[in-house]
């Protein structure tokens, strides 16, 4: 990814400033497994980033509330749903493509 | 099968779960194996659903193991839906936590990101065994599951699922499309799975037929025939006709033909119970006639029969043979006599099989005549009917029944060349109607060609049908002769 666009963007978000959108995210994990750690760090870093001050992140681990595995049909793990902004959006995995994040969470 | 096996391996066991199918039980000897998974192989519409589902309502309702049923093309409420036309209630099953249903919708419109496994399906898997305690696992199917899934991930988590499978102690089916891409790629399925069965519906000269067959089995020994199964009211029937045992009880005592005639011919007044007889003859030539006869001493001796029309409509028959002085509608009325009739070209072979063993097995009949059993070979020469054949006739020895088979030949074949599928080697008693041409006028003959543990005649004899019954008469030297020579002359 050239920095160009990161700057780019960067700008765009500055020029929203806090005024856009809340996203709210909630990331599901297992335990603290290489994916499911990696996904963590990952989120955290773009939310930081690229939401300050406009986002709800919450991070399950279904190895302590399995339930909720059930209630959001969770298969595959590390999952970030974006639960706001509609529409609902899955990203699998550990997120490690920033730039393909962006693209799927509407942020580029 | 079961008996020797048991007797070879000292004792000793593998564990396993039975399906509580009918059949399959046979082939595997027992079931699957305990406490592992097993791979459930076929295309769309085999019926792999309805198999899993089967050893799920039985697992529940024969041995006390509850089990999960875990979906991701069905919606649990079409499952329900679908399975009560073979009788499983899985309502009041679920109500009395004996099973648990669990729809899993796989999200396509996911976004892959980077690595991840599929760990959410173990946690849920987890959840839902310790919710019922389950003993059995059903996963339906892996195409759905794995749809989509980077390979990589998918070779590790299809391993993965296996062993934790295997760690859980269930005994589970998973379910997946024959050749699924992910599985021959590199032979996934013969590496993990400890038992592979493959399901198949077959369409052969317009007719479709199911077929199962065991392509592995760890530890353990396994009919590995095809074996052709139905799925009917009652579910999944299969029909292991291999598993007979070889070792068959021999009867040394008579029956009678029915004809005082015949009976002379034979040596020993009659045929041996448990055997086969083949009345092989051109068409017109007093087959049935002769089965009918066969038919109605049975009657009398108040023994069942079982007649398999496949020539002509049960009325049909019971109205032809009244003109030959063979009255059957008492014996209908006395329930000695069960028709069954079907059109050859109906079904394959291998069902028509099916049902009479069935109807064999509810009705048990004494004697089971089979009119014209060359109607079912309409598959062509040496396509395993010769073989279905045998094993059949060895099933119904085995149960002691008399099996009376009517082969209609062409007029090519009767100069001493028996039916081309061979039966005629395989029978005990073999007689053969001829049509022949003596002084300007037809008469047909009767021979026993031959009889095995008899000493029976080989005489040609005349044999007429009138208004009393059937006799045979012999023929004079002169017209013997010139039948020979005329044969003769033919060739």
């Amino acid at each position: 990814m050239s920095k160009k666009i990161l700057k780019e963007h960067k700008d765009k978000v500055e020029a929203e400033g806090t005024g856009g959108e809340k996203y709210i995210l909630k990331l599901f994990v297992t335990g603290m497994l290489p994916n499911s750690a990696h996904a963590i760090i990952n989120i955290k870093a773009i939310c930081s980033k690229y939401l300050k001050g406009r986002h709800q992140l919450e991070i399950i681990d279904i190895y302590q509330q399995p339930s909720l595995a059930l209630t959001e049909d969770i298969i595959a793990v590390p999952v970030l749903i974006k639960k706001a902004p509609l529409p609902e959006e899955r990203l699998v995995g550990d997120l490690s493509d920033i730039e393909m994040v962006l693209t799927a969470l509407d942020l580029i | 099968m079961q008996k020797t096996d048991k007797s070879k391996t000292s004792g000793f066991q593998f564990p396993k779960s039975p399906t509580g199918i009918k059949g399959l039980d046979d082939i595997t000897t027992g079931g699957l194996p305990k406490g592992r998974p097993t791979l459930l192989l076929g295309n769309t519409g085999c019926g792999k659903t309805t198999l899993a589902m089967e050893f799920i309502v039985n697992g529940i309702v024969k041995y006390n193991e509850p089990a999960v049923f875990m979906a991701f093309e069905e919606k649990p409420e079409e499952l329900m839906l679908n399975v009560k036309s073979f009788g499983f209630d899985l309502e009041a099953h679920l109500t009395g936590n004996k099973i648990y249903l669990e729809y899993v919708n796989l999200k396509p419109t996911a976004k892959e990101i980077g690595k991840y496994d599929i760990e959410g399906l173990f946690v849920r898997l987890g959840q839902a065994i310790d919710k019922v305690k389950a003993k059995r696992v059903v996963l339906d199917s892996l195409d759905t599951l794995f749809y989509g899934l980077d390979y990589k991930i998918l070779r590790s988590e299809f391993t993965r699922l296996f062993y934790w499978l295997k760690a859980k102690g269930v005994t589970a089916i998973i379910t997946a499309e024959t050749g699924a891409e992910f599985l021959t790629r590199q032979g996934l399925e013969e590496y993990v799975a400890d038992c592979v069965i493959i399901l198949d519906n077959r369409v052969e000269n317009q007719m479709a037929t199911r077929r199962l067959r065991v392509v592995k089995y760890r530890g353990s020994t396994h009919g590995s025939s095809e074996y052709p199964f139905t799925i009917e009211e009652k579910g999944i029937n299969v029909f292991p006709i291999i598993n007979e045992p070889l070792v068959l009880k021999l009867s040394s005592k008579i029956v009678s033909s029915g004809i005082k005639d015949l009976d002379a011919l034979l040596g020993k007044k009659g045929f041996y119970v448990g055997s086969s007889i083949l009345v092989s003859g051109t068409a017109g030539t007093g087959k049935t006639s002769i089965a009918t006869a066969f038919t109605v001493a049975t009657c009398n001796a108040k023994m069942n029969c079982l007649y398999c029309a496949f020539e002509e409509p049960p009325e049909q028959v019971i109205r032809n043979m009244k003109s030959v002085g063979y009255n059957l509608d008492p014996y209908i009325q006395s329930g000695h006599l069960q028709f069954y009739s079907s059109r050859p070209t109906l079904q394959n072979l291998e069902l028509h099989f099916i049902y009479i063993k069935k109807l064999v097995e509810e009705y048990k009949p004494s004697v089971i005549i089979l009119d014209p059993v060359t109607n079912l070979m309409t598959e062509g020469p040496n396509s395993g009917v010769r073989l279905m054949l045998t094993r059949f006739v060895d099933y119904l020895k085995a149960q002691q029944v008399t099996v009376f088979f009517t082969a209609a030949i062409t007029e090519k074949l009767i100069e001493r060349n028996p039916s081309d599928e061979g039966i005629s080697s395989m029978v005990d008693t073999w007689i053969m109607v001829e049509d022949a041409e003596f002084e300007a006028e037809r008469k047909r003959t009767c021979t026993v060609m031959k009889s095995r543990g008899m000493d029976h005649s080989k005489m040609v004899t005349e044999f007429t049908i009138s208004g009393k019954g059937i006799s045979l008469s012999p023929i004079s030297q002169k017209k013997s002769e010139e039948r020979q020579s005329r044969k003769g002359s033919k060739k």
